[in-house]
């Protein structure tokens, strides 16, 4: 695994409000690091920036080398869905179809046969102790269960980066630790590098260090250490 | 919370008398918990008698001659550097990171920046305990549980009060030395 992404002096602003103004972050890979600050501090903005999903007015967006930021669309998602994986908040799964198809669809986007992929996918649902639930629809499943179905979809086609962006929001205290075990453990499996934005401690806790958002900036621990 | 560190840094804002001192203290620090005038001279007594602060006058009064005491700056020293080193993180740790917050905004010291050493000596105990968690049996899961919601409560707080820093700051100014 040699996926290391970094953003430079990012900047990006919504009209006349500016979100990130001069972000740095450097992430090494099989590290998992929390973005923490405020809300409203840009935190979620910057996640998207080092994602690929949003563009910044300045700076650079660096990962594995590939300048994401000079990229077109079609590339940037192309690189989405091949190298990197997601978890949001509320699961966003798609409700017409069965948690099995949702855990798939990465792999489905990346050309696998439909039967290879639900095969692959099905072998998370044990691992996730979600065992008899590959059948059933969004609506039928917890929200402890959603989530874990969201972390599978996120981690099945073995990403190189994963970005979460509060992936126990929703959930109680005690989900949420479950959900963040499994995803801790998994990530550490595959080597996955992560990148979780939080603004619960107890969920930063799990990352190897934290960084904090303030005002379109990032600041790092000066003690802070890469593993 | 320290009671002579805390004296110490009222001493650093400016000289004062025992009376006085006693006056800043429950007004900043002593809600519902006021100083005893006893601890006030007994604090004092043991501080100018360690070096710490010194009487640079005795001025008659209508009662008892009335001391000004004076920080040194081996006095000023300790202060400094008790309010930029954060607490060691344990639970229910409110009432001595708010004397530091308070005490740093009087003496225009760099509050914000204790605070973010604060959160990361919180957080670094966090990743300790969480790692107990992963690799311990549900008792030593409990218990770090029990430990990581009070720290976690600790740092609501810091966030908070960071987040409140330019209104604490105006407020407890207009308490003159």
């Amino acid at each position: 695994m040699t996926a290391a992404l970094s953003a430079r002096a990012v900047e990006l602003s919504f009209g006349a409000t500016p979100a990130l103004r001069g972000a740095d972050l450097s992430v090494a890979a099989g590290e998992i690091v929390a973005v923490m600050g405020p809300s409203g501090s840009g935190k979620s903005t910057l996640l998207h920036c080092l994602a690929g999903i949003l563009v910044p007015d300045a700076g650079e967006i660096v990962f594995d080398g590939v300048r994401l930021h000079e990229l077109d669309e079609n590339d940037r998602s192309e690189l989405r869905r091949d190298r990197f994986g997601f978890v949001f908040q509320f699961g966003q799964l798609v409700p017409e179809l069965t948690a099995a198809e949702n855990v798939a669809l990465p792999l489905l986007l990346g050309g696998m046969r439909r039967d290879a992929a639900i095969r692959r996918a099905r072998e998370w649902f044990g691992r996730l102790g979600l065992g008899g639930l590959d059948g059933r629809r969004s609506g039928e499943l917890s929200g402890g269960q959603a989530q874990r179905v969201a972390l599978a979809r996120g981690l099945v086609a073995g990403p190189e980066v994963l970005f979460a962006d509060e992936p126990t929001g929703a959930l109680d205290s005690l989900t949420g630790e479950q959900v963040m075990d499994l995803l801790v453990a998994a990530a550490r499996e595959q080597g996955t590098t992560v990148v979780l934005v939080t603004h619960d401690a107890r969920v930063a806790a799990y990352a190897d260090r934290e960084v904090m958002v303030r005002d379109g900036r990032v600041t790092t621990p000066a003690e802070a250490v890469a593993p | 919370m320290s009671v002579p560190l805390t004296l110490l840094g009222l001493l650093e804002r400016a000289p004062s008398h025992g009376y006085d001192l006693k006056r800043d203290y429950d007004t900043l620090f002593g809600v519902g918990r006021s100083l005893p005038f006893g601890q006030v001279y007994a604090t004092l007594s043991r501080l100018t008698r360690d070096g710490k602060v010194v009487m640079d006058e005795v001025s008659p009064g209508d009662g008892p001659e009335r001391k000004r005491y004076v920080i040194t700056e081996q006095g000023a020293t300790e202060v400094n550097t008790w309010l930029a080193d954060p607490v060691a993180p344990e639970p229910h740790l409110q009432s001595v990171l708010f004397t530091k917050v308070v005490l740093a905004l009087l003496l225009d010291r760099p509050a914000e920046a204790y605070l973010d050493g604060q959160r990361r000596a919180h957080l670094a105990r966090m990743r300790e305990l969480t790692t107990v968690k992963q690799s311990g049996g549900l008792i030593e899961r409990m218990l770090a549980d029990h430990a990581l919601f009070h720290l976690e409560a600790d740092l609501r707080w810091v966030d908070t009060t960071a987040a409140r820093l330019d209104a604490l700051r105006t407020e407890i100014r207009q308490v003159k030395p």
